[in-house]
């Protein structure tokens, strides 16, 4: 179908030819060739829906082509179904953790290993080898639940190449982990290329491509439209490929023009109602304590909450939606107070959630898409005994969900069936359905491709732009960020300063995220209505205290509007 | 709006839906057939085992094939679907209520010990049945209470907390009444399972409009939809605004309720209440296999009340022919079992429901 400088070499270690795949008259993947060598990192790359997922599943042997060859070494490769001998080759680290969290990391490690017999003293020094390979100093003996997400992915790495795969599929590996992590992620790949290891890396973040790939290949409806040496290529060219010809918006991510249609940006500066009034919020939270934590939202504005993973970002959202208990502090939704951690009542005063999790939290997965859809307005749409048409289910879904672009064969769809991205569109129209006027979403773009992210950010701000609501947008992806009026930087909890004038600067974001006052953090306290935060002595991670949750909030209140 | 769509082509939008998530190889043709009607194929799954099984009973007995035999079917099976119908519930919310078959007996138990004479081994407070029946009632509200304020509150397991609230009911059961058999029962309170309209049973009736009305309620109704969310991910019934607490602690009082119904029909069936009816005669299993083999999911979210039916008629059916075709009492068990096992089996391939689920 597609000729492509990757694919066809002699002597490759994973090769596929002519690989189609039908799911009943629709084609995943339409002939797709494709080739990796050994020590060979190529990224993979392409739309929700392009069929990534699908030759994922085919290259881990999990199914079956329709048409077309997969060969190893040059040899056919086993039997589908036959996962044992398919590691021996080939093995993926997929997003989702495959992680037994109740076993060791050595159990872990040698999971499905073939030997009958354990030796758990072999099992243990085995594995201390390899984790002190990779620069990972954690006890054999530990269980995997005490893991970060970062040294569980080394430890699914690790699994794979006990049993010797010398093709590693990486699977959005990002997605969960902190700058720094994703950093030592990169090296760990060169590491691995180093050694003779091929690497397919499938991701959303090109950057990322750009900087660990040699060659990229993308997909798009399931053909390979583009492989190339990814030094002859700009990210420009790479989004063109993923997207084809017709393509409304700018490069990814947009420019802020681009993805604030209807004139979001504060025009006029009259003075909004306060829609969300936080003051001293705490909580004990496991995904990141709170410590007094006070924050105005006003009615149209975007306010943005970044900071790295267990500062707090997604505990701040949870919170302020009833999705978990506070240990104290105030949320005032227009001067009205919301009770802690009742999720239903707070949606009642009128707070949207988008959570995190969307596969967790995001939608009831064999249930249809209109049915999802409406599910925060059933009330509404019920008549006076509670009765609810199908129907009238659908016709209320059908405006909010052709307005997101939501792709789905109809409205009785179940959610399952439908590809990441547009399963993330569906949680965000559960939200608007129930028009809010405070919209919490926490990071709404994971696992969302460059094009879908644009158009769920820019609904996100539309909608507060013509309904006038105000949304927290709680995020550690910067370019989510890029919709936003102001920007909140928490660190360890706190509220550590505020960038109060786009377009925020990247560098400067990152550096107040690590807790470090960069000189480039100029926007801050330029701007008369927000009070300049009192500024912290010194690196703040030299101190690594973990504050008191009990401590009165260090954060100013005084950044209220008012 | 910016648009979203890749060119178009010829390409059918659904590829794009369908690509994602590693689909399983086999969802593909499931998936279009259930998107074009979602329930219809497992509805009828059930269909050919009970056609197969009427020929079998025609051929076994000439008895089989009459009104006056499928009229004792529906008595005799309905007070076990009105249980299905309470477990069907509970199972879709993702719980399991094992104390059903103890409600199913005590509820009728402490009635009647209220309302029948002390010669047939009552209080001696001769209520009157009326009341007794809203006692019945007010029982069976209690204990899914208390099992649902334990398990959705207290946070315990289901399983364990029902399993021991069977074993309390069905203690009280027997010590109310010193394991005597309470008879006597007066006209209204046994009623709803003995009398019959023509030939029609009451209880048949009954049970019909329960199953047709529970049915409607989870199609069309706002709660009911909210049932098969909460069942479905919790997390995310409770993110889109769905009192979930609430609705489940409801549900298990509506399961109790239901069962304790179930326990009067079979009081009047059999015109007395013995300390065996319900945990002594281990009805939990046939109540857990109807609801399953008409495809009601023990995960939670999945199942219907046509297909709670069907089971339940499937087990009356084969009960039936079993005792038409003069089965041994010996080996009538291991018999029943056998077929409710291979009814499983074939409900599973016919039906194609995935236990895989999502993954």
């Amino acid at each position: 179908m597609t000729s492509s400088a990757v694919s066809a070499r002699a002597g490759a270690l994973v090769e596929v030819t002519g690989v189609e795949k039908r799911f009943g008259t629709t084609r995943a993947l339409r002939g797709v060739d494709l080739s990796l060598e050994a020590g060979q990192c190529l990224g993979l790359v392409g739309r929700n829906g392009a069929g990534k997922s699908t030759l994922v599943s085919i290259l881990s042997g999990l199914s079956a082509p329709d048409a077309g060859t997969v060969r190893f070494g040059g040899a056919p490769a086993p039997r589908v179904g036959d996962i044992g001998r398919w590691r021996e080759w080939i093995a993926a680290v997929f997003q989702h953790s495959m992680i037994v969290p109740y076993l060791s990391v050595a159990e872990n490690v040698f999971l499905g290993a073939r030997s009958p017999l354990v030796s758990w003293r072999a099992m243990r020094r085995r594995t201390r080898d390899i984790l002190g390979e990779w620069g990972l100093d954690i006890a054999p003996e530990t269980l995997c639940r005490e893991l970060s997400v970062e040294q569980m992915q080394v430890v699914e790495i690790a699994r794979a190449l006990t049993r010797g795969a010398r093709c590693v599929l990486l699977d959005e590996p990002t997605a969960a982990l902190e700058r720094q992590a994703s950093q030592r992620l990169f090296d760990r790949v060169r590491q691995l290329t180093a050694a003779g290891v091929a690497v397919l890396y499938i991701s959303h973040h090109l950057e990322e491509v750009f900087e660990i790939c040699q060659d990229v290949a993308v997909l798009r409806d399931g053909d390979l439209v583009l492989a190339a040496p990814t030094a002859s290529l700009g990210k420009d060219d790479l989004v063109a490929a993923m997207v084809g010809g017709v393509r409304t918006a700018g490069p990814a991510p947009g420019p802020r023009a681009d993805s604030a249609p209807g004139g979001l940006a504060p025009a006029e500066p009259v003075p909004r109602e306060t829609v969300l009034a936080v003051d001293g919020l705490t909580s004990g939270s496991p995904r990141g304590r709170l410590s007094g934590v006070s924050l105005r939202v006003q009615a149209g504005e975007v306010v943005g909450v970044t900071g790295l993973l267990g500062a707090g970002v997604a505990t701040i959202g949870r919170v302020i939606a009833g999705a978990e208990p506070r240990s104290g502090g105030e949320v005032l939704l227009r001067g009205r107070p919301v009770p802690s951690g009742r999720r239903a009542a707070a949606q009642r005063a009128g707070i949207g959630y988008i959570p995190e999790d969307r596969r967790a939290e995001g939608f009831v997965a064999h249930l249809g898409v209109a049915e999802n859809t409406t599910m925060t307005i059933t009330r509404e749409l019920s008549g006076r005994l509670g009765v609810l048409a199908p129907r009238r289910r659908a016709a209320a879904a059908a405006p909010i969900t052709a307005r997101l672009s939501l792709v789905s064969s109809g409205p009785a769809q179940p959610v399952a069936e439908l590809s990441g991205g547009n399963q993330q569109k569906v949680t965000v129209a559960r939200t608007l359905a129930h028009r809010p006027s405070l919209i919490v979403a926490i990071t709404p773009t994971r696992g969302v491709d460059v094009a879908s992210k644009e158009l769920l950010l820019s609904s996100l701000a539309g909608v507060a732009a013509a309904s006038g609501a105000g949304v927290l947008l709680c995020s550690d992806e910067l370019s989510d960020l890029e919709i936003c009026d102001r920007v909140i930087v928490l660190v360890r909890g706190e509220v550590f300063t505020e960038f109060s004038r786009p377009p925020f600067d990247r560098d400067a974001l990152i550096l107040a995220t690590e807790g470090l006052q960069g000189t480039a953090v100029a926007s801050r306290g330029d701007d008369p209505p927000h009070p300049p935060m009192p500024a912290r002595p010194g690196p703040i991670t030299a101190t690594a205290t973990v504050p008191d949750p009990a401590a009165p909030a260090k954060s100013s209140p005084g950044q209220d509007d008012k | 709006m910016i648009s979203n769509q890749a060119p178009q082509g010829p390409v059918p939008a659904a590829v794009r839906a369908d690509s994602g998530g590693a689909p399983p190889p086999g969802l593909a043709l499931g998936a279009r057939i259930r998107s074009m009607n979602v329930s219809v194929l497992r509805e009828v799954a059930l269909l050919p085992v009970l056609v197969l099984l009427i020929v079998v009973g025609t051929v076994v007995s000439p008895a089989f094939f009459t009104v006056s035999n499928f009229a004792g079917i529906g008595q005799q099976s309905s007070a076990l679907g009105v249980v299905v119908v309470g477990e069907s519930l509970i199972l879709l919310i993702g719980g399991m209520d094992l104390s059903l078959e103890s409600t199913f007996g005590l509820a009728p138990m402490v009635a009647a010990w209220l309302i029948v004479p002390v010669a047939a081994y009552g209080s001696g407070t001769d209520l009157s049945p009326y009341l007794g029946i809203l006692i019945l009632l007010a029982v069976g509200a209690a204990v899914g209470l208390v099992n649902g304020l334990l398990i959705v509150r207290g946070r315990l397991n289901g399983f364990i907390v029902t399993l021991g609230m069977t074993i309390v009911l069905a203690g009280l059961q027997n010590g109310v009444v010193k394991a005597q058999s309470l008879f006597n029962l007066p006209y209204p309170f046994g009623y709803l399972g003995a009398a019959s309209i023509g030939q029609l049973p009451v209880s048949l009736i009954v049970a019909v409009v329960i199953f047709i009305l529970t049915g409607l309620f989870l199609r069309y109704h706002r709660v009911g939809r909210a049932i098969y969310a909460v069942g479905g991910n919790p997390a995310a019934a409770r993110a889109a605004g769905i009192k979930v607490e609430r609705i489940k602690i409801g549900v298990y009082v509506a399961g109790s309720m239901l069962a304790a119904i179930g326990g009067l029909m079979e009081a009047g069936r059999v015109s007395a209440v013995t300390g065996q009816q319900g945990y002594g005669e281990g009805i939990i299993f046939s109540v857990f296999a109807a609801a399953v083999i008409g495809g009601v999911s023990l995960k939670g979210g999945r199942g219907n009340m046509v297909g709670a039916a069907s089971g339940v008629i499937l087990l009356g059916i084969v009960g039936d022919i079993l005792d038409l075709a003069n089965v041994s009492n010996y080996w009538i068990e291991a018999i029943d079992g056998a077929v409710i096992l291979f009814a499983l089996f074939l409900a599973r391939v016919v039906g194609g429901e995935s236990t895989a689920e999502e993954r």
